[in-house]
């Protein structure tokens, strides 16, 4: 077989990030070519670069050994390429047909359409009507919606940004069986995931990326989930700074047999998580975006009462029922992944953002009335004692760079001097300086002896600052592995869901 | 040829524009209300003389814009920490009507009374008649997830009609010729006028005194914070530790108990009876004026006076120029339309391609 597409030497670089940094390798025609790596290594830049969405900085793309400069989803389409996106196009109201035929380029009846589409649909296994609206779609229609929007336009390459990361299983298994019959019929598939299982189980080939760069480009035959997570990983070093002379002796919060039994299907149910965290320690929960992260933080944090069983002890004491107000004020503090919008509101100044978090600590307040003046001060200290970059605390929150946002929400939050501080992604998204202090602050932190969880879906991080990580998959807990004399294969076998 | 309209969320919109846009928007109105003038024949400029200055030019009418504005006032003051909290009470129409019903209920039930008690049982019925009512679709809300917006507004028809109900049955006045009215209210429940001969009365104190009182929940209690930090971000508000639901049910009745007040004022005040249309929209407009005023305490006040101008304007335009007063709820409505469209084009760029 030959290779349908070619990439030399793509470069791609964003302001403090370079996002494929020389990527070279072929994809074979008919054939389904998986791209893996955590998030940030480069898939997605890459792919939308293939559909003329991002314009690379350097490098050619070769289509058929032909060099294609494409400027434009356009050009794309017109050299066959079509690409189905994580996040949907499609007009709510309007009826499947309808949205099909916004998506032609040719001029074509609704009727005729409608003929080529249920040829599609029925060819393929589809199970769309047509004339439905999308609003009474599920996800999983709505996806085929997009697949069969593609097809009308006879692509010779199907991009698919992480398409199973919004389905059912059920639904996964049927999108494969029609992924793998399109292939059949001449198609060439790109398929991003970082999901090692799925890819084993679709793909023929698979290149893995590492912080944008290409690490190998191998055949799935011989892979397991072990050997693919390990490589996908990389050979970590860890460079712990830990002292281990602490006694890790006083339990300080305990998780016993947590699950939960939603309905939602696009809800991860947690199942059986047994976590117990001593004074001191640093456990980090590790694993890919989606495996019950969300679910675990809001079930932490208690912001929506979400339904759980098993017990949740801080100190002794049960906080299953403790609304979120009364954790943090046991000294329980939080910080969410979401910074804008969530731990802290961009609208508001620095001050008040302060008192978003701190509003049930009394001396912040007068009876019913704010004692802006206390705020003021905590703020200003939050300000130097975190070298937040800013002129003022009334500076407004969304005028902040994310660092600087960020050290100044885990300096919010450190200066109450919690017992037990939870983070989820602490460093997602910020750059290197701010990421480094954050990191010193939570390992000087533990060492004073507060508890720290961290959930986050950057390993290095983790192997940087935890004694103890545990991966999350599809709603369980692995076993904690020690950071000191951790096993990397042991490590990606876990992030594949095969735990001891 | 095609036009495609892009439209894009503006990195840093500035607030400066926010609180001069009202004004924009006036001066949009008056620009655009002029042709309606012209179409109509009429000169635009001695118009809008008759339409918004000659209704000031004496005491009788400055009275009259103060008796106007108190309700829109202190309705919108209500509606206010609703709008805020993101809960759209559309109803306030109807809990003044029931703040009418309860209050002026109390007024005809004990009709032979002269205790200096009667007014003030009379304003907290009313209050409590308003709150009851809009504590009805805050339940609806919080249990049933239901969309206040059509409950609060369906609920001032039910309202409505009970009133009808109380004015043509059980209350109706029996020497009243069979009109739908009850009798009058006895003295003792009637509202003190500030200057003898002229309708304004002590509602205008009541106006000041929750506006003054708004404006320091708004910036110095938890009360506020919460409200604004809920009206921004309900998922920040979670991560503070705030109770949505809470919130929903405190706004709620402020805003009720806010238009129940208005309700009894009206007929206590310049009516003196329970009658079918005690309101001319009160409760609707109110709701431009809370916008209108930007949703703060002072900015509702201005708006209050503008706004009831635009009631006795209409008045004066049917008397001397002999068009409908409905001019009236024409310059409402562009008033609206453009502090909407001013408000998008400063959140928004639009490019036209």
């Amino acid at each position: 077989m030959q290779s349908i597409v070619e990439f030399k030497n793509i470069y791609k670089s964003y302001p403090g990030v370079i996002a494929n940094d020389d990527v070279s390798f072929n994809i074979k025609e008919q054939s389904i070519h998986a791209i893996l790596g955590e998030n940030g290594a480069g898939k997605s830049t890459l792919v939308k670069i293939l559909y003329g969405h991002v314009k690379p900085d350097s490098g050619e793309i070769l289509i058929n050994s032909d060099l294609a400069i494409i400027n434009s989803p356009s050009i794309a389409k017109n050299l066959g390429i079509n690409m189905v996106f994580q996040h949907f196009s499609l007009f709510e109201s309007l009826t499947v047909a309808e949205n099909l035929i916004l998506g032609m380029n040719e001029n074509i009846s609704l009727s005729k359409l409608k003929d080529k589409s249920k040829t599609i649909c029925d060819k393929y296994g589809f199970n769309l009507n047509l004339n439905s609206p999308i609003s009474s779609l599920s996800v999983g229609q709505r996806q085929s919606v997009e697949i069969v929007r593609s097809l009308l336009n006879n692509p010779k390459i199907l991009i698919m940004d992480e398409p199973t990361s919004v389905l059912t299983p059920d639904e996964i298994s049927k999108l494969f069986k029609i992924i793998k019959n399109l292939v059949k019929d001449g198609l060439t598939v790109i398929f991003i995931s970082h999901k090692l299982e799925e890819i084993i189980n679709l793909s023929d080939y698979v290149t893995i990326m590492r912080n944008g760069k290409v690490v190998s480009t191998i055949s799935t035959q011989n892979e397991d989930p072990e050997t693919l997570g390990y490589k996908m990983l990389g050979y970590k070093v860890s460079k712990a700074k830990q002292v281990s002379d602490i006694d890790f002796s006083m339990d300080i919060f305990n998780i016993k047999n947590l699950s939960t039994q939603s309905k939602d299907p696009f809800t991860i149910n947690l199942n059986t998580i047994d976590l117990n965290l001593k004074k001191g320690q640093i456990f980090g929960i590790a694993g890919v975006a989606g495996n019950g992260q969300k679910e675990l933080m809001e079930i932490l944090l208690n912001e929506n009462d979400y339904e759980f069983t098993g017990d949740i002890i801080f100190k002794g004491l049960n906080i299953n029922n403790l609304s979120t107000f009364q954790r943090k004020s046991l000294s329980i503090s939080y910080v969410t992944e979401e910074r804008l919008g969530h731990s802290a509101v961009p609208e508001m100044s620095l001050s008040e953002n302060i008192f978003l978090s701190m509003n049930h600590k009394s001396e912040f307040k007068k009876g019913d009335f704010i004692n802006f003046e206390k705020i003021n001060s905590y703020a200003s200290d939050v300000i130097k004692n975190f070298n937040v970059d800013t002129p003022s605390y009334n500076v407004k929150a969304g005028k902040l760079s994310g660092g600087n946002l960020q050290k100044f929400i885990i300096g919010r939050e450190i200066m109450s001097n919690p017992e037990l501080l939870i983070l989820s992604q602490p460093t997602w998204g910020i750059d290197a300086g701010s990421e480094a202090f954050i990191k010193n602050t939570i390992v000087e932190l533990s060492q004073k002896g507060v508890s720290i969880i961290i959930i986050s879906h950057d390993l290095d991080e983790l192997l940087e600052v935890c004694h103890l990580i545990s991966v999350l998959y599809e709603g369980s807990l692995s076993n904690p592995l020690n950071v000191e004399d951790i096993n990397i294969s042991k490590l990606g076998k876990y992030m594949g869901g095969l735990f001891d | 040829m095609v036009f495609l309209i892009r439209v894009q969320l503006r990195e840093d919109y500035s607030n400066l524009i926010f609180y001069l846009s009202p004004l924009v928007a006036v001066a949009l109105t008056l620009f655009f209300g002029s042709f309606i003038f012209l179409i109509l024949d009429l000169s635009p400029i001695e118009s809008f003389k008759i339409f918004f200055i000659s209704p000031i030019s004496n005491s009788y009418g400055i009275s009259e814009l103060f008796v106007k504005a108190t309700p829109l006032a202190i309705i919108a003051l209500g509606l206010s920490y609703c709008f805020k909290n993101n809960i759209y009470n559309i109803g306030a129409e109807g809990q003044l009507t029931m703040g009418a019903i309860f209050g002026g209920g109390i007024g005809l039930l004990l009709n032979d009374s002269t205790s200096f008690f009667l007014l003030p049982t009379m304003i907290l019925f009313g209050a409590l008649g308003g709150a009851f009512w809009a504590t009805i679709p805050a339940i609806l809300k919080t249990k049933f997830n239901t969309n206040e917006i059509l409950t609060s507004l369906m609920l001032t028809y039910v309202a409505l009609f009970i009133l009808d109900y109380f004015v043509v049955g059980p209350w109706k006045d029996p020497a009243g010729y069979g009109l739908p009215k009850s009798m009058p209210f006895p003295d003792a429940g009637r509202l003190p006028v500030l200057i003898d001969g002229l309708r304004v009365h002590i509602g205008v104190y009541f106006a000041l005194i929750i506006c003054l009182i708004t404006y320091i929940i708004y910036n110095k209690t938890l009360f506020g914070f919460k409200l604004k930090v809920t009206g921004l971000s309900s998922k920040a508000s979670q991560y503070a530790g705030f109770k949505y639901k809470n919130l929903i049910f405190y706004t709620f009745i402020i805003s009720g108990a806010c238009a129940g007040l208005a309700g009894l004022f009206e007929v206590s005040g310049p009516i003196g009876l329970l009658y079918r249309d005690i309101s001319p929209n009160y409760g609707f407009t109110a709701i431009i004026v809370a916008f209108l005023g930007r949703l703060n305490p002072f900015g509702i006040i201005l708006s209050s006076l503008l706004i009831a101008l635009t009631y006795l304007g209409a008045e004066d335009a049917q008397l001397f120029l002999k068009i409908p007063s409905a001019v009236g709820f024409v310059f409402q409505g562009l008033v609206l339309f453009f502090l909407l469209g001013t408000d998008f084009l400063n959140k928004y760029k639009v490019f036209i391609k």
